[in-house]
């Protein structure tokens, strides 16, 4: 189906009225429309060229990069993180592994990674291209995050303190949205992340392109913009407290098989 | 309960998390340090006022004794406007609809919206609604409109942790996300007899 087509259909659906009682249904229909219309595999080959392109001082490809497989080992590779990494001595989810690996490799400065690290649908960022591409390579694994490591353990329990923590504006915590069964803002079902059989599915399809915007979207920006919603500052890109957050949810979807990269609507 | 064991808890629960590594710091330390301003989302609002500790304290299910004295607390943040409280709804109606306001990528003082609909079934028109909260439907035609619940549907939207501490609503008039007149409009859409909500 031509995306013109898929986004008529969405249009229709956001219209006042649009959902009848069947309206599950409905969404499941279109759910499956757009996962079996998506552009998910041309984020994942543009993902490969850029990372087999030389960029940086160094003029390097980040195709020596180290996941925790050895440089270089891409399969299965995604659905292992997080994890410790001995050579910095933190854990690290693909991304802030991946600012690790463009800045020790190619040489390049943090800040410029991280001014912008999230893109748009004209210009999608290079962790959303090389998030899809990496992610793709661990379809049909397990999801197995460290957590046997004392900072591993570590990671887990502040990311589930994090998540049950009320602060900022609104007084949110993620289970202030994520706590309770079958509950909806707008039309959007909310999985409960601290229990594992809403967390797998979940877990098991991000990074996800989103149809409403047409962009390819990664776990940072996922933490990032619930952040931004529970009217908090902002977390920092690749920070500890955003490890920890994707640490447990994605120790909660443990044994998934990854099938991502999803589309969402 | 007696009162010296409540100001026990109080004093138990603000001392934030207690852990076994004298190492480790604690989460509003892990956020300060991680965390960054962004426009009007200035880093004070990692730092946690007394509902937001004991509400994460005791997974917000906070001794009864507790929440009585901390909502009475919360209940003298409410200035009551004198006169009707009744606004306009059909402004209310676009108030509800807004999700906009209080966050980094909203424009400072601009006009926030209620995010009503995120969360509440309103008008029956609008069918985009969300369940977090309890369904509002016809709120005013089974309560009426007199003072005493305009009172109470007042109340509840400028801070409704003044009702139920550790309710997930936002204070949404504590916290300067919506005006007086906003929330009196809103008070409209909820109880004036023409308001869709009522019809």
């Amino acid at each position: 189906m031509h995306l013109p087509v898929i986004f008529l259909f969405l249009f229709s659906l956001a219209a006042p009225g649009a959902f009848a009682q069947d309206s599950k249904k409905e969404i499941a229909k279109y759910q499956k429309m757009i996962a079996d219309s998506s552009p998910v595999e041309l984020f994942e080959l543009q993902g490969e060229d850029l990372w087999k392109k030389k960029q940086g001082p160094n003029n390097v490809s980040l195709e020596r990069c180290d996941l925790g497989l050895g440089a270089g080992v891409l399969r299965g590779a995604y659905a292992k993180l997080p994890r410790h990494f001995n050579d910095t001595g933190r854990v690290m989810d693909l991304e802030t592994r991946l600012l690790h690996c463009m800045t020790t490799l190619q040489g390049r400065k943090p800040e410029e990674i991280t001014r912008s690290p999230f893109g748009t649908a004209d210009k999608p960022s290079e962790m959303e291209l090389l998030s899809a591409y990496l992610a793709g390579l661990s379809r049909g694994a397990k999801l197995a995050p460290g957590t046997a490591h004392p900072k591993e353990k570590a990671s887990f329990a502040l990311g589930k303190e994090l998540f049950f923590h009320r602060a900022g504006a609104w007084d949110f915590s993620c289970a202030s949205c994520h706590g309770e069964a079958g509950k909806r803002i707008r039309m959007q079902d909310l999985p409960i992340l601290s229990k594992p059989e809403f967390a797998r599915p979940v877990m098991a399809t991000w990074p996800a392109y989103r149809v409403s915007n047409s962009e390819m979207k990664t776990m940072q920006w996922r933490m990032n913009d619930c952040y931004r919603q529970m009217r908090y500052p902002e977390p920092r890109f690749a920070s500890d407290a955003t490890v920890a957050l994707i640490t447990y949810l994605t120790v909660n979807a443990r044994g998934e098989p990854y099938r991502g990269p999803g589309t969402k609507r | 309960m007696t009162r010296r064991l409540v100001l026990f808890l109080v004093a138990f629960s603000l001392h934030g998390s207690v852990t076994a590594d004298p190492g480790a710091i604690s989460v509003t330390q892990t956020l300060k340090r991680d965390f960054q301003a962004r426009g009007q989302a200035t880093m004070d609002r990692l730092d946690q006022d007394a509902l937001q500790r004991v509400c994460t304290r005791f997974a917000d299910q906070p001794p009864a004794a507790l929440a009585k004295l901390l909502e009475a607390d919360q209940m003298k943040t409410i200035t009551f406007p004198a006169g009707s409280l009744l606004g306009d709804w059909k402004r209310g109606e676009a108030i509800a609809q807004s999700g906009r306001g209080a966050s980094w990528s909203d424009a400072r003082g601009a006009a926030g919206g209620g995010s009503c609909y995120n969360c509440h079934q309103l008008s029956p028109q609008e069918a985009s609604h969300g369940t977090l909260g309890p369904s509002l439907l016809r709120f005013g035609k089974l309560r009426g409109n007199g003072p005493e619940i305009q009172k109470y549907a007042y109340g509840k939207i400028y801070n409704a942790k003044a009702y139920n501490l550790c309710s997930q609503m936002p204070r949404l008039g504590h916290s300067g996300t919506l005006t007086e007149q906003q929330i009196k409009d809103l008070v409209a859409l909820l109880l004036d007899a023409e308001s869709p909500v009522n019809k």
